[in-house]
């Protein structure tokens, strides 16, 4: 299938399945259980009185536990498709040979590039910096983001839950209570923490081609995906299925 | 006047109650008074006629059924007997052990040693803030003495043939016991004409202890039903299910011994020193030596596997089985004493003391809201307990305590807290009073109430002579001058055990306003705290972010319609 070329780098520019069934069953189990850990969480911090404490506090501990063996199975399936390199904000594609390499000054600058663009090419009507492509799925201030979020808020909302829920069976010495408040603390501050990383999150699925753009393709698992020959030559030969159309605009 | 007496006759006399009713019989000079439609009664008639108690046995104790004895056959108790000495000896003569077993138990002797503070405590030493203190008017008082002829703190305890066995065992639920000693002629037209006891049918009635045994006295302790401990009323004579799941005959149908267990004359369930944190293990086929909630339920009693029932389970070690299985005390309609008044006693009419029905109570029935003899009251009921961390160790203000009497004084004390691991959160009636006090010394002051005498509080209304006498009849120094002083008391609730749809909810205490556990501290409990710069940052960082959010839409909104949309939008 003969894929049209871009004008100006002579690129091929296609439609391509970047996220598979199970990303995306785990993106939105992951985000419906946030929201009802969120919505619980904040009931039980006694913002509002929505559900009685024992409702929040139940489903909450359920919402919690199926979070964590989500996030156990991803963490799997992250590294054994390879899809955890995604997420390295430092390890970028070289502009010329197309190999990754570790760099933070290709990294800064290209996230600086789209922090600009975020700031005020978007107003103005430019281009995005970062195409998207089958090595990078996600922009350098996205994989920063999401990184962050994979190994720092998660983790203390996790960590400090694991502990949380488990209090009762380790409150039994002096001092507990020191080491159980430090578990409060960095759980609610993480909460905050996780609640406005949402709001930033999907604001930001909102600045695509149309503001229902990228979700639609979180759904579809379609996004418009730059290709080299060689990649393109995989699709058409591996898996045929993935590679929808040659009609996108990058 | 037959019909007087046959009512009076029919009263039980238990411990110096107060059940009052309405319709309660009155004297000539009371029926006139009472007939112009004030709510005002003359005179000092302290007792009402009671209903008959059925001795209810439990369901659960096979000590009723498994007995070897009919004691109405034996030919020791067939009489007759003419006083209750006569009845014990004969008690005494098969049950040649129980005299040593009572000369050690707390109901003959009113003294006890704390084991842990060593404080000499018991009724004839500790001075309350109801009626204040029986040592000295034990005339009135030691009708729930469980002997004969308690008259003065000068009792023979050796002399066994006095203990009164039937007090506790006979199950007639007729039996009572008069005053040891006159009281003032206003008060001592309470006990005239009573019905004489049937001593021999009396006798042959004995069981183990009923419902109706225990709650003449703990039913009635401060001078009326339910004054004293909020939690122990003649509702529980046969409760419903919703005020006493245990005692309920719709419930468990236990009786008072199903948890207060012994042997020997010898029981658990003391309130000076009290088990708090039983873990209720104890090796297998072991009796029952506890009366604590875990001896039956353990100390993991919730479903544990749900998540609920674990999450109770693991507040166990904090919190007692009773401050959320006891959402409220006083319920089923009969009220509690929450504030007495000593200060307004002895106020008179036509030189004669009154009293007043200010509170009808659930049950329909009205309570004295002020007595010249004893003051002004307030009662209430359902009332949610106090919360308190707590040992179990009971301290006491006695008669040598010295005091500040700006501050209240604390009548009973206790210790507690978070970090205490025998500690439980506990709940508590507290009752707040104004009474006498030696100016002088800052001491509490034993006053000489009862008695027919020109000194006795209780008709003469003259605390300068009852203190001075009270004071004297006992060797303690008094500085002549006394004054009132506000005191408190706490009153652990451990009895009315609602059904478990009825326990306090989460929310009850995990709440950021006015909760159960509001005014505890040293720990954080989800729900009530928070960290507020935490929480301040945090919605900082909420609203910052829905902030940017608005102001880079509209930024986005304006600019398009400046420069157009987008180059990839053009499409």
């Amino acid at each position: 299938m003969p894929l049209r070329k871009r004008k100006d780098d002579g690129k091929l520019c296609a439609h391509v399945v970047i996220y598979t069934r199970y990303e995306r069953f785990w993106h939105w189990t992951q985000a419906a259980l946030i929201f009802t850990l969120a919505f619980t969480g904040l009931n039980i911090h006694g913002v509002y009185h929505v559900m009685s404490m024992e409702t929040a506090v139940v489903t909450h501990d359920i919402a919690a536990t199926l979070l964590i063996l989500l996030w156990i199975f991803t963490t799997f399936w992250n590294f054994t498709t390879g899809n955890w390199k995604q997420f390295l904000p430092f390890l970028q594609v070289h502009p010329e040979d197309g190999r990754f390499v570790t760099g933070l000054k290709i990294f800064i600058n290209r996230l600086w590039a789209v922090v600009r663009y975020y700031a005020w090419g978007i107003l103005k009507g430019e281009p995005h910096p970062h195409k998207k492509t089958l090595q990078r799925k996600q922009n350098p201030l996205q994989a920063l983001a999401y990184l962050t979020f994979m190994i720092v808020i998660g983790p203390a909302l996790w960590i400090s839950g694991i502990f949380y829920i488990l209090y009762d069976l380790w409150n039994d010495f002096a001092g507990s209570q020191m080491w159980f408040q430090a578990t409060v603390f960095v759980h609610t501050a993480a909460a905050f923490a996780m609640i406005a990383f949402v709001i930033i999150h999907v604001y930001m699925t909102t600045t695509g081609k149309t503001p229902l753009h990228y979700i639609k393709g979180m759904i579809t698992g379609v996004e418009e995906v730059e290709l080299s020959e060689i990649e393109k030559e995989y699709l058409e030969t591996h898996a045929p299925d993935l590679l929808k159309d040659e009609n996108a605009s990058c | 006047m037959s019909d007087l007496l046959k009512t009076i006759g029919s009263m039980v006399v238990a411990a110096g109650l107060t059940l009052v009713s309405a319709s309660m019989p009155a004297t000539a000079a009371e029926k006139e008074k009472a007939e112009d439609g004030s709510r005002i009664e003359f005179g000092i008639n302290e007792y009402s006629d009671l209903p008959a108690r059925p001795h209810m046995v439990s369901a659960f104790t096979l000590k009723e059924l498994s007995t070897t004895a009919d004691h109405s056959k034996f030919k020791e108790l067939q009489g007759p007997f003419k006083s209750g000495p006569e009845v014990t000896k004969a008690c005494l003569s098969c049950h040649n052990k129980a005299g040593q077993q009572l000369r050690n138990n707390v109901h003959w002797t009113w003294e006890y040693t704390h084991p842990v503070t060593g404080q000499k405590l018991g009724k004839e030493r500790l001075i309350n803030n109801f009626c204040t203190n029986a040592r000295g008017n034990e005339g009135m008082c030691a009708q729930c003495h469980a002997g004969f002829g308690r008259t003065s703190p000068d009792y023979d305890l050796d002399k066994v043939e006095n203990i009164d066995c039937l007090a506790c065992h006979e199950s007639t639920g007729k039996y009572y016991k008069l005053p040891p000693t006159r009281g003032n002629k206003a008060c001592a037209v309470m006990f005239e004409g009573k019905k004489p006891i049937d001593w021999a049918k009396t006798a042959q009635s004995v069981k183990m202890p009923g419902r109706n045994n225990c709650g003449m006295c703990h039913f009635y302790g401060g001078g009326g039903d339910n004054v004293k401990h909020g939690d122990l009323s003649s509702v529980l004579y046969d409760p419903p299910k919703d005020v006493d799941v245990h005692m309920s005959r719709d419930g468990a149908k236990l009786v008072c011994i199903d948890c207060h267990v012994g042997s020997g004359h010898k029981w658990a369930g003391s309130r000076y020193n009290m088990t708090v944190g039983d873990s209720g293990k104890r090796p297998a086929g072991a009796p029952r030596t506890k009366a604590t909630c875990t001896s039956c339920h353990t100390d993991s009693p919730h479903n544990s596997t749900s998540i609920t029932g674990i999450k109770l389970n693991g507040h166990v070690d904090k919190v007692a089985c009773e401050s959320c299985h006891i959402p409220a005390f006083a319920r089923g309609g009969v009220a509690t004493k929450i504030f007495w008044d000593w200060r307004t006693a002895g106020r008179l009419k036509n030189g004669e003391g009154y009293r007043e029905e200010g509170y009808i109570q659930g049950n329909g029935k009205p309570r004295h809201t002020y007595k010249s003899i004893k003051g002004s009251f307030k009662y209430g009921e359902n009332i949610r307990p106090v919360y308190r961390w707590f040992n179990g160790v009971m301290r006491y203000t006695t008669i040598d305590t010295r005091f500040d009497p700006s501050k209240p004084v604390q009548i009973n004390y206790f210790s507690g807290s978070y970090d205490d691991p025998k500690s439980r959160i506990y709940p508590f009636k507290k009752m707040r009073t104004f009474q006498p006090y030696d100016k002088g010394n800052n001491t509490l002051v034993y006053m000489h109430l009862w008695g027919d005498d020109k000194d006795a509080f209780w008709g003469n209304y003259n605390f300068a002579r009852a203190i001075a006498r009270g004071m004297k009849d006992n060797g303690i120094p008094y500085s002549g001058e006394y004054g009132f002083v506000e005191t408190w008391s706490w009153w652990p609730i451990n009895h009315m055990v609602a059904p478990k749809e009825k326990a306090v909810q989460c929310e009850e205490c995990h709440t950021r306003e006015n909760g159960r556990l509001a005014d505890l501290g040293g720990f954080y409990m989800p729900g009530r705290d928070r960290w507020w710069w935490l929480d301040l940052l945090g919605w900082l960082a909420i609203f910052g972010a829905l902030a940017l959010v608005v102001v880079h839409t509209i930024a986005r909104i304006v600019m398009k319609n400046r420069y157009g949309a987008a180059p990839e939008g053009k499409e």
